[in-house]
């Protein structure tokens, strides 16, 4: 038996969603109602604008309730990464890099090409982390290289060869025309070509950024919103064990 | 408003003053003796330099490209002198110059007449400001008492400039005193200022003379019919900072993010440069009545908002001592500071009441920018808008006088119109709900915001102390600020300063020297 899931407001499968969104007409009832209809054309089989405030002459907000009839079956999905696998804590990744790879590994990280947002590199590097979630700077066994924004991919790479990185870390922040994904591919094309993609270990990072995409890019893993340091050190060191990089 | 519910030591104010002072004079004597390839830039445009090559070089960038070695001497007379020897009037001569002409392989002829002739091109500019700055100025007159208090300052951000005309119309009706074009993230890094009206920015729009003006255009269409003056800004910032001010003079902008060591700390661009380029934009600014917006924001989104708070306070004295030396009067100083502790901190919100109730008593009649939380906010749109509306409160109960509206989708994507319209209507809500608070609450004397207010300010005399030892660029070498370490001939654009000659001469900076009262 398939376990068909759906939306809930207060009550089993009552499929109730909240949206809000602008449409590009004058606020009135012709607009309230375009509202409540498009709602409808999206599926849902019932739909009630709650809210409607005007932004400009030519532009509406709306607040609409609606309700779905639709389901998916929970049996068929599969996550970005698998829910059951624990990070370790910092601790434990120290004491896992001493016993099974025996030496400091190098981490290098950076946002690369135009992008000047340095928040997501470094609430994974910064001694001082995120959220109580200590940077990978405070991690004994971890040598950690924060390069900062705005690193072209050749840079990062020479950098990385010459302190002999044993993982590069590549943040993303904008996304704006699909730049992240420009850089990325950019930067692991550079690499194929000096052939040196077995040499590290290829992480990217970002809000926007899913594990899905960064394999699909080429990289050993992604990590996106809500993941910290030892999310990604958990995935770095077990890589590092389980391929013999010591 | 009591400017003194703190009981701040009036002693130790005056002693960061002071160790301002100190601090900031070796760097200013090295700025007197120096230009820099854009402040030059910005003279020629001062002098009504314009247009660009068919691929894109800005004319006064070929202009000192060309004089390379002479540039000690000043690009102003080298232009004038072209001017003179060839007989063209301006635009011809730009034409030429775009097609390739080199101005710097004529002999210099009479440099007395060369320098008057330059001198008169710079005064038909500054005509040009002083009838932007009178327009203004009578324009807020009229529209008095019309303008939130704070100013509401949104930020548009779409990449191409006639999308950012439709969003920040909207914005400016929603009640936006204030429109920032955020800028495409390379610009900072450009050594010259593209040309033209754009559609193509990454995060941004570039800033051009032509986006400024069709911007401008877009809000005084707005600012007729809502009877409120609508501030414009940009960012007088990056590698060309001097030149984004000269345009933002010359169309009538408002504002201008102007930080003095933004560019050193957050853009890896060379100390020396920035030092020099800080100063002439900010003179710049100055003279036109922009109200500049300092970058201290950014201390906390990189360091942490508790721990770091003396950071904030210590870079506030070191932007006014340098805007105090580049002209600027402390109603055009708007100094920066933020909203951006960590929200699991058990009274973190009275801890930045405390800060910016500080802020407004040791800066009293500059006008704070006070920025929002960003590095806290998560994808929880909802946590997030009670978070923007702290802030708000904050900012209302302490007389906060530049609030930039905080966004319920921040750290998910550049704000939707509905974000906006969102940031406005609460902000609206929450201050116009405690409209007279800052009147209405005083501080317990020993209580915890008095005792935070006063340990910051301690912190920050003796980390100030400290730098006044050792020196700002040691200061900045050894990472002491935004935990960042920059070198002096590191980081971008070193190659372009200058050391003035024997004979140098700019008429817009001794016109600019002399009506600020710098001399």
């Amino acid at each position: 038996m398939a376990k068909i899931i759906k939306p809930y407001g207060d009550a089993m499968d009552d499929g109730k969603v909240q949206l809000s969104f602008t449409l590009p007409v004058p606020a009135g009832s012709r607009s309230m109602e375009a509202a409540r209809r498009i709602a409808l054309a999206w599926g849902f089989h019932e739909a009630e604008v709650v809210h409607m405030a005007p932004m400009s002459d030519e532009f509406t907000f709306f607040v609409v309730y609606a309700a779905t009839s639709r389901g998916i079956d929970w049996d068929t999905v599969e996550g970005d990464r698998d829910d059951g696998e624990k990070p370790m804590s910092m601790d434990e990744i120290n004491a896992f890099i001493r016993a099974r790879i025996g030496r400091k590994i190098v981490v290098i990280g950076a946002c690369t090409g135009f992008d000047a947002h340095t928040v997501g590199i470094d609430a994974i590097m910064n001694m001082k982390g995120y959220n109580h979630h200590y940077g990978l700077e405070r991690y004994e066994m971890i040598d950690a290289h924060n390069l900062g924004a705005q690193i072209p991919n050749e840079k990062l790479i020479e950098y990385a060869e010459t302190h002999r990185a044993d993982a590069i870390l590549v943040s993303q922040v904008v996304t704006q025309k699909d730049s992240h994904i420009h850089n990325l591919t950019e930067f692991m094309e550079l690499l194929e070509a000096k052939g040196e993609r077995g040499r590290f270990i290829c992480i990217a990072g970002g809000p926007r950024i899913s594990n899905k995409l960064a394999a699909k890019i080429g990289f050993d893993a992604g990590f996106g919103h809500g993941t910290y340091a030892e999310d990604v050190a958990t995935f770095i060191v077990k890589k590092m064990a389980q391929e013999r990089r010591t | 408003m009591t400017h003194n519910k703190l009981n701040l030591p009036g002693e130790k104010i005056d002693r960061a003053r002071e160790l301002a002072k100190n601090i900031c004079a070796p760097v200013l004597d090295f700025i007197d003796v120096h230009t820099t390839v854009t402040v030059e830039r910005a003279t020629l445009r001062l002098l009504g330099v314009d247009g660009v090559s068919s691929v894109g070089v800005p004319v006064p960038n070929l202009i000192v490209d060309a004089l390379s070695d002479k540039l000690g001497e000043g690009a102003a007379i080298w232009y004038s002198n072209a001017l003179l020897q060839t007989g063209l009037d301006q635009s011809e001569l730009d034409k030429r110059i775009a097609r390739g002409f080199n101005i710097a392989s004529l002999p210099m002829g009479d440099r007395a007449r060369a320098q008057e002739y330059a001198t008169r091109l710079a005064q038909r500019q500054f005509a040009r400001i002083d009838a932007n700055r009178a327009y203004r100025e009578a324009r807020l007159e009229e529209y008095r008492g019309n303008s939130h208090s704070p100013l509401l300052y949104l930020i548009v951000a779409t990449g191409n400039i006639y999308e950012d005309v439709k969003q920040a119309q909207a914005a400016a009706l929603a009640g936006a005193d204030v429109i920032a074009v955020i800028r495409t993230t390379a610009q900072s890094l450009l050594d010259y200022v593209p040309f033209g009206s754009t559609t193509e920015g990454f995060g941004g729009t570039y800033a051009t003379q032509e986006n400024f003006r069709i911007m401008r255009r877009a809000l005084d269409e707005v600012m007729e019919r809502e009877k409120r003056y609508i501030y414009q800004t940009n960012y007088a910032s990056g590698l060309c900072m001097p030149e984004i001010a000269a345009m933002g003079a010359l169309e009538r902008l408002d504002m201008m993010l102007n930080d003095s060591m933004y560019g050193i700390l957050f853009r890896d661009i060379n100390m020396y440069r920035t030092f020099v380029d800080q100063r002439f934009s900010r003179m710049i600014n100055a003279y036109s009545g922009i109200i500049i917006n300092t970058g201290e924001d950014n201390y906390l989104t990189t360091s942490d908002g508790f721990e770091k708070a003396y950071t904030v306070l210590a870079s506030q004295f070191l932007n006014e001592r340098f805007a105090y030396a580049a002209g600027l009067r402390p109603w055009q100083m708007g100094l920066g500071h933020a909203f951006e502790m960590d929200p699991s901190i058990e009274n973190g919100v009275l801890y930045e009441l405390a800060q910016a109730q500080m802020a407004r008593e040791i800066f009293p009649e500059h006008p704070l920018k006070y920025m929002p939380p960003t590095k806290h906010m998560s994808g929880d749109i909802f946590r997030g808008l009670v978070m923007d509306s702290m802030f708000n409160f904050v900012s209302k109960a302490t007389g906060q006088d530049i609030h930039l509206l905080g966004m319920l989708t921040e750290a998910i994507h550049t704000p939707f119109m509905m974000d906006r319209h969102i940031a406005v209507e609460s902000a609206l809500y929450v201050m116009n709900g405690v409209a007279s608070i800052a009147d209405e609450i005083e501080f317990k004397s020993d209580g915890l915001i008095v005792r935070r207010a006063h340990d910051v300010l301690d912190r920050t005399v003796n980390f100030m102390e400290e730098i006044g030892r050792i020196g700002l660029m040691e200061s900045i070498e050894r990472a002491m600020f935004a935990d960042i370490s920059r070198s002096r001939t590191g980081g971008k654009g070193f190659e372009g300063l200058v050391e003035k000659g024997e004979n140098y001469f700019n008429p817009v900076e001794s016109t600019l020297t002399r009506s600020l009262g710098l001399a």
